[in-house]
């Protein structure tokens, strides 16, 4: 499993927009470096970030060889109903993850 | 015979250390763009906290059974731990020289956990030491106050005044003379070391302040002194004397 921070509120006001931000350990390897034996290092992208408010896509990305190492991806929503946000990553070679946070919305 | 040269080198650097003193000091955050600072600023960002989390979890779990954990020992790090990595690298009496925190983590993972010690470097090494370096986040560099640190940090001194490589530079022609000033088109900064371990953006990793001198050292193509030498060891100690009194800003981000 790799390694994650979230920032999101624990819980915000109906209607308020909130920020949501996510950092992930990965080394988004391009591809296209060679490593110490001159051969290419195989690419390890994570391809696609998506975030689900109770279950509806409210945020999705597409990452690709420029992202740097480690991605931290801001964005906002706004806040409707409590529940639960889940994040999810997937990646080369099968990588696939999600956190889930829950909001309370009052 | 050593030691009484090193005496001797202390009694001629006085000076010196006295005039770095004088030199408004400068952290490297201040040289850096808005977006770096503004990754070190907020802890959400700083990709060094990811490392941090593991160091909080290593700290809190016992290596293998029947060991005692860091925190079965000294207690919730928040407190206990809090300004320890401000006063290294430290006199070790069993090793006869410093030791910086990584080197007293090491030390206790093998006399008090009968574990092998991390090698240098090594990711759970660089997490632990993050997660203790940002317990004195905020708090002023402390060297020890310790007679038998002063010997080593002047040695350390003049290993940075030393010109080396096939550049023929030392470290305070750079740090110390050209500081402010541009090496091809990025700012010299002073070369404070109050934010190791720092996750680095050339780097994409967090790293050591002895990965950091490795890169200066290769950088004006002199060969790199072993890991663990007698020379890191020095020049470490000289530059927490040098830092002294500035704010630890670990785990910094820089460039």
């Amino acid at each position: 499993m790799a390694r994650t921070l979230i920032t999101a509120p624990a819980s915000a006001k109906r209607g308020d927009v909130i920020e949501l931000r996510t950092l992930i350990a990965h080394p988004m390897e391009t591809g296209f470096r060679p490593g110490a034996d001159g051969l290419l290092l195989p690419r390890n992208l994570v391809t696609r970030f998506s975030c689900r408010y109770n279950g509806e896509l409210v945020f999705s990305a597409e990452l690709f060889a420029a992202v740097a190492a480690n991605p931290y991806l801001a964005f906002t929503t706004v806040a409707t109903e409590s529940g639960s946000l889940s994040f999810s990553w997937e990646g080369d070679h099968g990588f696939a993850q999600t956190e889930t946070v829950t909001l309370t919305v009052t | 015979m050593r030691t009484r040269a090193w005496q001797g080198l202390v009694l001629a650097c006085g000076v010196s250390v006295a005039a770095a003193q004088d030199l408004p000091r400068r952290s490297g955050f201040e040289d850096m763009s808005p977006q770096t600072q503004a990754m070190q600023r907020d802890d959400g960002q700083n990709p060094a906290m990811l490392w941090v989390q593991d160091g909080a979890a290593l700290w809190a779990r016992a290596p293998a059974a029947g060991v005692s954990a860091c925190a079965g020992c000294h207690g919730d790090a928040r407190e206990a731990m809090r300004g320890v990595a401000a006063r290294y690298p430290a006199f070790d009496a069993a090793q006869r020289r410093p030791v910086d925190l990584a080197g007293r983590i090491n030390h206790c993972r093998e006399r008090r956990q009968s574990q092998p010690p991390w090698p240098p470097e090594h990711e759970d090494l660089l997490a632990l030491e993050s997660y203790l370096a940002l317990q004195s986040r905020g708090l002023p560099v402390a060297p020890p106050d310790d007679a038998r640190l002063v010997p080593w940090r002047a040695r350390g001194e003049m290993l940075w005044r030393e010109r080396i490589g096939q550049l023929n530079l030392s470290c305070a022609q750079c740090h110390d003379e050209r500081a402010g000033r541009r090496l091809a088109g990025s700012p010299i900064p002073q070369g404070h070391a109050n934010g190791y371990p720092l996750y680095r953006l050339e780097w994409q990793a967090l790293g050591s302040l002895q990965r950091r001198l490795r890169n200066c050292v290769t950088g004006v193509r002199a060969a790199p002194w072993p890991a663990g030498s007698d020379e890191w060891a020095a020049l470490s100690a000289w530059l927490a004397w040098r830092d002294r009194g500035m704010p630890i800003e670990a785990p910094a981000v820089r460039p």
